[in-house]
């Protein structure tokens, strides 16, 4: 019994690791700048996408993982300079809208470079056989994840703390006027923020790929799972999405155990009542109160 | 012969956000064309005072009523038909539409078309003549058919009174109406002050003393969610504790 | 949200339009009637988008759900209870309308983000609830073997789809009436009123949360009514009625063609269709391409959608004649 307690556990926080990596990025750009992007999926699955091509022709995967991270980055860096930046003044409407348009055009380039069919990352295959864990075996790849996730999301917090880029950042998602009224250049810091979160969503799409798998489709289809991780934690909340992210990989991994067909739906029914209990989400920075 | 009600009486109004007050056992009685200005230091509490009325904020304890009708309870919107009617300290306007379509429309839903769902057009016709009256009261009837979003700020300001006259307030609150608003500008609004309607009684928020010792008969003093004084204008500008919150001779 | 008036030649001549060209292309099509069939139903859908989303500022990606629950309503009535089209059509404009008037009066004191994630998660339990109850709507195969008996026991519904193109066409026609009218009425005026400001409304009085309730509920029977006509027409329910896709596709159309235009959703359902179907045979992915790109530009630069051409143009003229005039 314990074994499978353990186990529900160790998918859960598995998936949650992943679906953190991937809404961090999204949860500080919508707390930040306050901009509604709809297009975050799109740079995981370039991420992924990335990752699978070096990985099927020969490369290292830690190096694919890599250029997974930096196209996505660098990518992000682009779309903020050009198409985001004329965003911030236009309203959320506009913003869902175009950054809908952004991820359609991205699922047809991605369709049209690599085909409409799942396109599996190669991971090394030390990853993909199970380790004895003591009382059973258990996947090193989820293994993998959640040491990966962890050790990011270490970073990130001590990052957030105890640097002054991280001091910086929580001002300007608190108060951005105030943060502005002190001298803090909240756009530069806004386009570095973007591009790390990119880039980490893009990592999140590479390593993740064996739990959100890679298809065309796959920016349209997860991200109501990255909005509901970064509404529910609390626009903004770094803290909030870990918590939400983490919760929600459980739930869903229980609920595939236990109500299988109902799983799906029963999430998003959480989420509602969720909601409309706390608008603001669970955990919500300052400035949302 | 009775007293006629009071127009507004505010009785014990508290509101705590955690260990911050924002505001204490609030009195505040104002008779039927009361001119009453509330002032204090920033953060003392004045718009929270202005959310607990209004209805944006529930209080943690205490009434409110208006000609007897208690408030508490209320939505917002609810609280307007009571006759307790505001404007803004930052323009909220329909930007999109004239100015005599904004306060037309105010009209409207005051006498209650607007919901309906089918047209009437004799009765909007009449919601227009009235708005157009009413923009001619504050002097900006010329003013009537172009957007807001083209008209200068103070004529902004004198809409916003407009609309808030038209829904036939009992109890008016004035949110700064001059704030903003450039120099040159600036008398138009005083004279709509003076021209205001007898009967009606107002509060007005306002920071700029010249505007406070032109209009009003009465000044409440409000520091850190609390009634400091309340007297004559000379009588406040004597009192010692007033002037120790604004000189800041006293730590408060 | 008065624009400037065109004269009443030009008005008379752009109402007419568009329902010309549905009247001849019957007759000019004989061969692609379903195509037009289903511009038709999606014209209605967009719609009814226009009504919640357009008139009165409601951020919404869950229209799907109302259009889905139409269609799959309309299906199992006419398999379970009833061949009558007529009476599948009203049941599940009821069904919808009911949904929408619940659903509205739970989200709809929220706004922006919060309000887009509620109606995502209301599209989302609706989308995965018929995934899984394939007993009840047949799952990824679809409900199928819809049989409707004929309408008025005259008209019935063939592979030639003449039947389909009308009634759609007809019911099209009423609901556009009541649109047009709901628009130019005073509740209309304070929708547009509460999609600008909603501060400014509450402060004289308006009860906000009422109006959208009621306006979201028309919307959702309109979406309703267009899932219904799509189930009737096909006499086939796909899981993909109720999909987010769906929902950013009627989006996607809506703001091609316009909001807050009478014939916007008209001039956009047609583009996307036209687009999609005329890409899709260049190659499964480039429909994809087009719209999103047109979607892009259309948010950059048209502020309101492609029937914004015109004034658009117009606008630039004027300035640069005015920039003429300075010189001189």
């Amino acid at each position: 019994m314990p074994s499978f307690a353990l186990t529900v556990f160790l998918d859960g926080i598995s998936y949650g690791m992943i679906l953190f990596l991937i809404s961090v990025g999204l949860t500080v750009t919508m707390g930040l700048m306050r901009i509604v992007n709809l297009a975050h999926g799109a740079f995981a699955m370039i991420g992924g996408y990335v990752a699978g091509y070096v990985t099927q022709n020969g490369g290292n995967f830690y190096l694919a993982a890599i250029a997974a991270a930096a196209a996505a980055g660098v990518l992000g860096g682009i779309a903020e300079a050009s198409i985001y930046r004329p965003l911030y003044r236009k309203g959320e409407l506009a913003q869902v809208l175009l950054t809908i348009g952004i991820a359609f055009v991205t699922t047809g380039a991605i369709t049209a470079i690599f085909g409409a069919f799942p396109y599996p990352v190669l991971f090394p295959d030390y990853l993909t056989r199970p380790i004895d864990i003591g009382f059973r075996d258990y996947p090193a790849y989820r293994l993998f994840l959640i040491a990966v996730g962890a050790v990011i999301a270490a970073v990130l917090w001590l990052v957030l703390d105890g640097s002054i880029y991280g001091a910086r950042l929580r001002a300007a998602v608190d108060n951005p006027r105030m943060a502005r009224a002190v001298g803090i250049d909240v756009n530069r810091l806004f386009t570095l923020t973007f591009i790390i979160g990119c880039g980490l969503a893009g990592l999140g799409g590479a390593i993740g790929a064996g739990v959100l798998s890679l298809e065309p489709d796959y920016a349209l289809k997860y991200i109501v799972l990255f909005l509901v991780v970064v509404i529910v934690g609390g626009e903004g909340s770094f803290g909030g999405s870990f918590v939400a992210a983490m919760a929600l990989g459980i739930i869903d991994t229980l609920g595939k155990y236990f109500v299988a067909e109902a799983a799906p739906y029963l999430l998003y029914a959480a989420v509602f009542v969720l909601l409309l209990w706390r608008p603001k989400g669970l955990l919500p920075p300052k400035s949302a109160t | 012969m009775t007293a006629p009600p009071t127009a507004l009486s505010v009785r014990g109004l508290s509101k705590n956000f955690g260990a911050l007050v924002v505001a204490q056992a609030i009195d505040l009685d104002l008779a039927p064309g009361a001119r009453v200005a509330l002032i204090g230091p920033n953060g003392a509490g004045k718009t929270t005072f202005v959310n607990l009325l209004t209805g944006f904020l529930e209080p943690d304890s205490g009434t409110i009523a208006v000609a007897g009708e208690t408030l508490i309870g209320l939505r917002p919107e609810q609280r307007v038909k009571r006759g307790l009617v505001r404007t803004h300290q930052i323009s909220t306007l329909l930007f999109d539409n004239t100015a005599r379509e904004n306060v037309a429309i105010a009209v409207a839903e005051r006498e209650g078309f607007a919901w309906r769902m089918m047209r009437f057009g004799k009765e909007w016709r009449a919601c227009c003549e009235e708005a157009q009256g009413r923009l001619e009261e504050m002097e900006i009837g010329a003013a009537a058919d172009r957007r807001v979003s083209e008209l200068p700020y103070g004529e902004q300001r004198l809409i916003e009174i407009a609309i808030a006259l038209s829904l036939r307030p009992r109890v008016l609150l004035l949110d700064e109406p001059a704030a903003g608003v450039p120099s040159h500008e600036t008398e138009l609004i005083h004279q709509a002050l003076d021209r205001l309607p007898e009967g009606i009684a107002i509060l007005i928020i306002e920071h700029d003393m010249d505007v406070v010792f032109r209009f009003a008969q009465e000044i409440v003093v409000l520091v850190q969610g609390r009634i400091l004084v309340r007297g004559t204008p000379a009588a406040v500008s004597a009192d010692p504790g007033v002037r120790a919150v604004y000189l800041g001779k006293t730590a408060v | 949200m008065i624009r400037r008036r065109t004269g009443p030649g030009l008005a008379a001549i752009g109402h007419a339009l568009p329902w010309a060209i549905v009247i001849i292309y019957f007759y000019a099509a004989p061969d692609h009637l379903g195509f037009g069939t289903q511009v038709i139903i999606w014209i209605l859908f967009a719609m009814s988008l226009d009504l919640a989303l357009g008139y009165a500022g409601i951020l919404t990606l869950g229209q799907a759900g109302f259009f889905g629950l139409g269609a799959y309503a309309a299906g199992l009535f006419a398999i379970d209870v009833s061949p009558d089209p007529l009476l599948g059509h009203l049941a599940a404009v009821a069904i919808a309308a009911s949904f929408g008037a619940v659903t509205g009066a739970m989200i709809l004191h929220t706004s922006g983000v919060t309000l887009l994630m509620l109606t995502l998660a209301i599209v989302s339990v609706l989308s995965e609830y018929a995934n899984q109850a394939r007993s009840l709507t047949g799952g990824d195969d679809g409900l199928q073997g819809i049989k409707l008996d004929p309408i008025f026991g005259m008209f019935e519904f063939n592979i030639f789809g003449k039947t389909a193109y009308v009634y759609a066409a007809l019911v099209l026609f009423a609901w556009f009436l009541v649109a047009w009218r709901l628009v130019r009425s005073p509740f209309g005026r304070s929708l547009d009123g509460i999609r600008q400001n909603p501060r400014r409304m509450r402060a004289i009085g308006t009860p906000v949360w009422w109006r959208l309730v009621a306006i979201y509920t028309i919307s959702a029977a309109m979406a309703g009514s267009a899932g219904a006509l799509s189930a009737h027409a096909t006499r086939f329910v796909g899981l993909s009625v109720l999909s987010l896709l769906t929902s950013g596709i009627v989006t996607v159309a809506l703001i091609l063609g316009g909001t807050r235009r009478i014939y916007g959703a008209f001039l956009g359902a047609t583009i996307y269709f036209v687009v999609q179907d005329y890409s899709a045979k260049i190659s499964p992915f480039f429909w994809e391409f087009v719209v999103g790109g047109m979607l892009i530009l259309t948010v950059l630069l048209l502020d309101g959608g492609l029937l914004d051409l015109g004034p658009a143009a117009l606008r630039l003229r004027d300035r640069w004649r005015g920039a003429e005039k300075d010189r001189e």
